[in-house]
């Protein structure tokens, strides 16, 4: 067995929800505050209530009783819905923020892909900026010297390094943050890809050294949204729910205990406010949902069963044809597919004013795994006018199991392809020595 | 792989970044800190060339996009003197130990410059990190220290346009020059002291970004800038060595201009406050630094 990388035990984080409300609090807040404090005890006290200061404003525990050890080249990931403490956990064991109460004790050097580009200065130039932020990820001058020239061909940017940041495509200059952040060499590895959400192309690089890095016997913690991703890259998955351990054992294991507890995070986007919801005059889109066949908004959805696509949206003003759809995207930025409202009763009419709820069905065994992005559109026909865009309005991940009995049988391995669907096969077989039957003439 | 490519073991944990054998491995233990905790500064010094990093990036970008570029090092000690000389020197008549009004002022605004904006930079320094706060780790005392060293450069700057006014009116250093470099180290660390204080409370208070030009416009007349503290009899004179800066800028003038005032006693005090500001506010800083990463 070999050694121990991480020993947490009883691990625990609170955030004070009126000192954190009230963020850059004004010395005056905090003057009256302590100087009321007193009398608010005394009152307490008079009715007869137990005291302390902790009873005055309310706290949450972000991370409670976290207890587990991780030992040297364990590839582990970290799931569980928003404000579960994924990201806290992270920032705990990267000595960002001190915990509450318990401890943690860390061997080896530690690197993390939660800060890729912070510190980069606009104002510097590529070269600048590649020494500016190796040192700020803990590495030396001489190491970034030996490793520039490598750094730079990955970003591929050699031909601008002498040019300010601030001149760089959002792309280039990702890549040459992600560049600098991936070779650092930390024995223990902790990446949070939930912060990094929002650009496919980056999640995949991410992705990319995670695996390396786990398959060169380090030691890697991942907290991702993305259950593929995670099914594949760890042998091992730690479900977190309110600050608390839930689940902790085989990925495949704990990740179906995600799915289906109901944890998942709704993969739902809104727009209250009839004024910024985007669209025109004519009609506004109000929500896009991803729904399971049960009917419940989910994030991750099994690859057999059906997940439905929903565009709740708002004609304001009548005699127009609308055309609601969407595209779906996969995490590699391709296209998948179109698909446009085909209900009969509105296909082809001007409508009302009102809400409409338009919902579609995409058939299990049907799309590969991975994370699906919605792009939804809402546009009139006569004349052709898009009332409203919103690329990635939702997303969720579609999940392959084990089971043996989607697409994947009994391979565990890489399936390629965007599509995932469950063919019918059939194989003919005949015995060594017979002969062929004669073709039937 | 070893046959392809026979390497020693060392040199194959060099190059895979990895554990061969036994190793040094590298320990923390992460638990909360209760009451007043060590200041670290081992961790200051493993954290150096970050330090080094930082304080180059300011002084690189401090200038950049601007017309003028390094001449706002001079520009702005150097209308102040204008002005100072014009209404203290010319207007009011106060003395000035039988120097030029005008060098006599300089030379106090020189150093005065470089401590005011060491304190006005460092204490916006942490709220102006909070990005990198909020997500990665670094002994966190590096942020108002690396504000303060990349004033050095505006300083040398200014410095040398004194020399050059210096020569311009006849006016020749002393010997004592060589207690120029103390007398700096002495700015330093009150800038750093201050910077300390106010860098942590405006973390928790932004009121400080309001209070700091208001504090620096305050301390500037209570510092013997545009008049001499020997206005004052003694021990008056020793005892308003309680701002740090007086003792900084009587010894400037002192090892600089000559001036035959022995500041000896007031930069002993002088000396001994910075030292309390210094350390009181490296604990305090430490004492909050926990707290940044939650509330910055």
């Amino acid at each position: 067995m070999s050694e121990i990388a991480i020993r947490i035990d009883g691990l625990g984080k609170q955030y004070h929800i009126a000192a954190r409300g009230g963020r850059h609090s004004t010395l005056r807040d905090r003057i009256s505050g302590a100087a009321t404090a007193p009398f608010r005890r005394a009152a307490k006290l008079l009715r007869g209530q137990a005291t302390g200061a902790a009873e005055l404003d309310e706290v949450i525990w972000a991370l409670k009783d976290v207890s587990f050890e991780i030992r040297e080249g364990e590839v582990v990931g970290i799931i569980g819905r928003n404000g579960a403490g994924k990201s806290t956990l992270l920032k705990v064991l990267s000595r960002i923020t001190e915990p509450t109460e318990g401890f943690a004790e860390i061997y080896g050097r530690v690197g993390s892909l939660l800060e890729v580009g912070t510190g980069f200065h606009p104002e510097l130039t590529g070269r600048e900026n590649v020494y500016l932020n190796g040192a700020i990820l803990g590495m030396t001058r001489s190491e970034i010297d030996r490793k520039f020239d490598e750094i730079v061909a990955f970003a591929e940017v050699e031909r601008f390094i002498d040019t300010p940041v601030k001149f760089y495509s959002t792309g280039m200059r990702l890549r040459l943050a992600f560049a600098v952040a991936a070779h650092l060499e930390p024995e223990i590895l902790m990446v949070d890809e939930v912060l990094a959400v929002g650009d496919a192309a980056f999640q995949k690089k991410c992705l990319a050294k995670v695996e390396d890095v786990g398959q060169h016997g380090r030691t890697v913690l991942f907290v991702s949204h993305n259950m593929p991703a995670i099914t594949r890259i760890c042998e091992r998955t730690i479900l977190l729910d309110g600050g608390r351990v839930l689940d902790d054992g085989p990925s495949h294991r704990v990740v179906g205990t995600y799915l289906n507890s109901g944890l998942g995070t709704a993969a739902a986007r809104e727009w209250p406010d009839p004024a910024s919801a985007p669209g025109g005059d004519v009609a506004r889109l109000r929500a896009v949902r991803v729904r399971a066949d049960d009917g419940r908004v989910a994030e991750a959805v099994d690859i057999r069963r059906p997940v439905a696509i929903e565009l709740e949206y708002e004609v304001l003003r009548p005699g127009y044809v609308l055309m609601p759809r969407y595209v779906a995207v996969n995490e590699g930025g391709l296209e998948l597919f179109t698909s446009i409202d085909q209900d009969t009763r509105w296909r082809g009419h001007d409508r009302p004013t009102g809400r409409y709820v338009s919902t579609s069905w995409i058939p299990g065994n049907f799309l590969a795994e991975g994370t699906i992005f919605i792009n939804a559109y809402l546009s009139t026909l006569n004349p052709v006018i898009k009332q409203a865009v919103v690329h990635d309005a939702v997303a969720f991940h579609v999940v392959d199991s084990l089971d043996g009995n989607s697409a994947r049988a009994d391979w565990g391995g890489r399936m390629r392809g965007v599509v995932r669907p469950v063919l019918e096969w059939r194989t003919e077989f005949t015995p060594d020595g017979a002969r062929a039957p004669e073709p039937a003439l | 792989m070893s046959e392809i490519a026979p390497v020693t073991q060392g040199e194959a944990a060099a190059l895979t970044g990895q554990a061969v054998g036994a190793r040094p491995r590298v320990y923390q233990l992460i638990q909360p800190s209760r009451g007043w905790v060590s200041l670290k500064l081992y961790e200051i010094w493993e954290y150096r060339e970050l330090l080094y990093f930082f304080t180059w990036r300011d002084i690189k970008v401090r200038y950049k996009q601007t017309v003028l570029g390094a001449a706002w090092a001079v520009i702005q000690p150097f209308f102040t003197m204008v002005v100072f000389s014009l209404f203290f020197g010319k207007l009011a008549n106060v003395p000035s130990v039988g120097i030029p009004f005008q060098i006599f002022s300089f030379s106090a605004l020189v150093v005065w410059t470089f401590f005011a904006n060491g304190v006005t930079n460092s204490a916006n320094s942490m709220v102006g990190s909070a990005n990198l706060i909020r997500k990665i780790y670094f002994p966190r005392m590096v942020v108002p220290a690396a504000s303060v060293l990349s004033g050095l450069v505006d300083f040398v700057i200014a410095f040398a346009v004194l020399l050059g006014m210096m020569l311009f009116y006849g006016v020749y250093p002393t010997g004592n020059i060589v207690w120029l470099p103390l007398l700096l180290v002495l700015a330093f660390a009150t800038a750093l002291g201050v910077g300390f204080w106010l860098s942590a409370l405006n973390v928790q208070f932004r009121d400080v970004r309001y209070v700091t030009p208001f504090m620096v416009q305050f301390w500037l007349f209570a510092t013997p800038i545009a008049y001499p503290s020997s206005l004052l009899e003694e021990p008056w004179r020793t005892l308003y060595g309680v701002n740090p800066m007086v003792g900084v800028v009587e010894g400037f003038r002192w090892a600089l201009l000559g001036t035959d005032t022995a500041p000896g006693p007031i930069i002993l005090v002088s000396s001994l406050v910075a030292f309390g500001l210094l350390v009181g506010g490296a604990y305090y800083f430490r004492r909050l630094e926990k707290t940044f990463a939650d509330v910055v």
